[in-house]
């Protein structure tokens, strides 16, 4: 059971949010063309490591957070808004 | 695309050990003569320099693939890399169901070839994997599901695929134990595939090894790839952690893993990886005898020759490489089985495992080649590379051997994702977390 510091509601249980995918993956430009979007929509880079990640908080404050977790361990390094840079542990990148 | 594929000479092919054939001859004759005369089922080779084929990964889609590659297409000079011992990996950690129960026509016609492979596997193989053929049935809450699953049914009788509709009384009569009106999801009905059933995951494995090795591949375990070596956008061959092989072709077959060792290569794939869980619950008398579906929520079961249930529900729902589950999806997997069988509900769980599987964009595997030249992918299975290893394995070889798609996994290529020609099974859209 994963718990998850909402910045807005505080620690709650995973059973509260709805993971929404992969946070680092940027919309492109509307002319950057079919391979930059394919990229966008359907390469994921998969990483066993740190993971920033989109999970929304259906069951509390209903915002999108950015969340920094090991894909591992599962351990939560950091919690932020969407307009959040967050970053892996330092020194600790993968 | 390739060069002509040189051949090497094979020194190691000497000293292999034959298992001989097995039969109910031999067991007599090894009865008499105090059972000396058997041998390892596959011989442990020590892996050569160079190779023409080199497959990463000894699990079932690996295994068959090498095994196809050499009956099929007259290539054995083939290396099966694994990294630890054969057979721990997701063949031996999944809930063995097969069936062909699809939606697209394409995935009917490819999950019904791997079907019909498996009718005749023990016998291609000379090894018991304990086929059952004893129906899958998916049952149905609603009148809209009953729609969608008539439509489906439909389509494989179309493509002369056994689907059967079943009433809640003949429903009743097939599996006594379940609840037809529960509080919660009342069954309809159900539809049933005779053919569907399971086989024992384990003896896939051992099967596909030692008629592999038999047929003259070389089944490398304690072999761990730690890189993908290549020359400009060719591959060249693998660093392992027993050494450096070259090789014409490397074939990558490690789904739960495939974007971390596409990776070595410098490629991006469609997948994300994801845990899913299973349970086995104490053994029991016989109680069940097909593979039950909820349709009103993510769960399956079946029971074993042991007597145990064996069941799971849906993945996690979030990236991981733990090969762990987490609580909330055993809950959830744990009510929809007392709600649709509630005369098991003080069945005790004994064990409970996840395991980590390749998530694909559009939920439907890939057999594929890759922009890096001699390089293949076997991956993206989600919840069903279990019950495509046959299929699986000859549509790889195939690839592997002639250079173009077989003509039943023509639509499992990566480059479907740019051309938009997804093959969306649930129609749910490039989230791997909702297949």
């Amino acid at each position: 059971m994963l718990r998850i510091p909402c910045p807005w509601c505080g620690e709650r249980d995973e059973t509260e949010f709805r993971y929404r995918g992969d946070a680092s993956k940027v919309r492109p430009a509307a002319d950057a063309g079919l391979a930059a979007f394919t990229a966008y929509v359907y390469e994921r880079d998969n990483h066993c490591g740190w993971h920033l990640e989109w999970w929304l908080h259906v069951g509390g404050c209903r915002r999108l957070l950015k969340v920094v977790r090991h894909t591992l361990s599962h351990e939560i390094h950091a919690v932020g808004g969407p307009e959040d840079q967050l970053s892996p542990p330092p020194g600790l990148t993968r | 695309m390739n060069p002509q594929p040189k051949s090497h000479p094979t020194p190691a092919r000497a000293r292999r050990v034959s298992s001989g054939r097995y039969s109910l001859w031999r067991v007599f004759l090894e009865g008499l003569t105090g059972q000396r005369g058997w041998s390892r089922a596959w011989a442990k080779a020590t892996p050569r320099e160079r190779y023409r084929v080199v497959i990463v990964g000894g699990g079932g889609h690996g295994l068959a693939t090498a095994f196809y590659l050499a009956t099929e297409y007259g290539i054995s000079d083939v290396a099966v890399l694994e990294q630890g011992p054969l057979g721990l990996g997701n063949v031996g950690r999944n809930t063995t169901i097969i069936r062909s129960n699809y939606f697209h026509p394409q995935n009917i016609r490819f999950y019904e070839h791997s079907l019909k492979l498996w009718e005749g596997l023990e016998r291609a193989l000379n090894f018991n994997a304990m086929v059952s053929q004893r129906g899958t049935l998916n049952l149905f809450h609603s009148e809209a599901q009953r729609d969608l699953f008539t439509r489906r049914a439909n389509m494989m009788r179309l493509l002369g695929v056994d689907a059967e509709a079943l009433s809640r009384e003949a429903v009743k009569e097939l599996v006594p134990l379940v609840d037809l009106d529960n509080g919660r999801y009342p069954v309809l009905g159900g539809f049933l595939q005779r053919r569907g059933g399971t086989v024992r995951h384990d003896a896939v494995a051992w099967g596909y090894a030692r008629a592999a090795s038999e047929a003259g591949v070389d089944i490398v375990e304690d072999c761990e790839v730690t890189g993908i070596t290549r020359d400009g956008s060719r591959v060249t061959g693998v660093e392992t952690t027993r050494g450096h092989i070259t090789a014409d072709t490397v074939c990558l077959a490690v789904a739960g893993h495939s974007s971390r060792l596409a990776a070595m290569a410098g490629l991006t794939l469609p997948i994300e990886s994801h845990v899913l869980q299973a349970f086995v619950s104490e053994g029991i008398k016989p109680v069940l005898d097909v593979v039950l579906t909820y349709g009103a929520g993510h769960f399956y079961v079946s029971q074993s020759d042991k007597g145990g249930l064996v069941f799971g529900g849906a993945i996690d729902g979030y990236n991981s490489y733990g090969q762990r589950g987490t609580l909330p999806m055993a809950e959830e997997v744990a009510a929809a089985a007392v709600t649709l069988l509630p005369g098991l509900a003080r069945l005790k769980v004994l064990r409970q495992w996840g395991g980590v599987m390749d998530m694909s964009m559009d939920g439907s595997p890939i057999i594929s080649a890759t922009p890096l030249e001699g390089l293949f992918v076997n991956g993206g299975w989600c919840y069903g590379g279990f019950k495509a290893i046959p299929a699986g394995g000859l549509a790889t070889a195939h690839l592997i051997a002639r250079q173009a798609p077989h003509p039943l996994a023509a639509h499992l290529g990566l480059e479907r994702f740019a051309a938009g020609r997804t093959v969306d099974e649930r129609g749910a859209g490039p989230f791997p977390y909702a297949h």
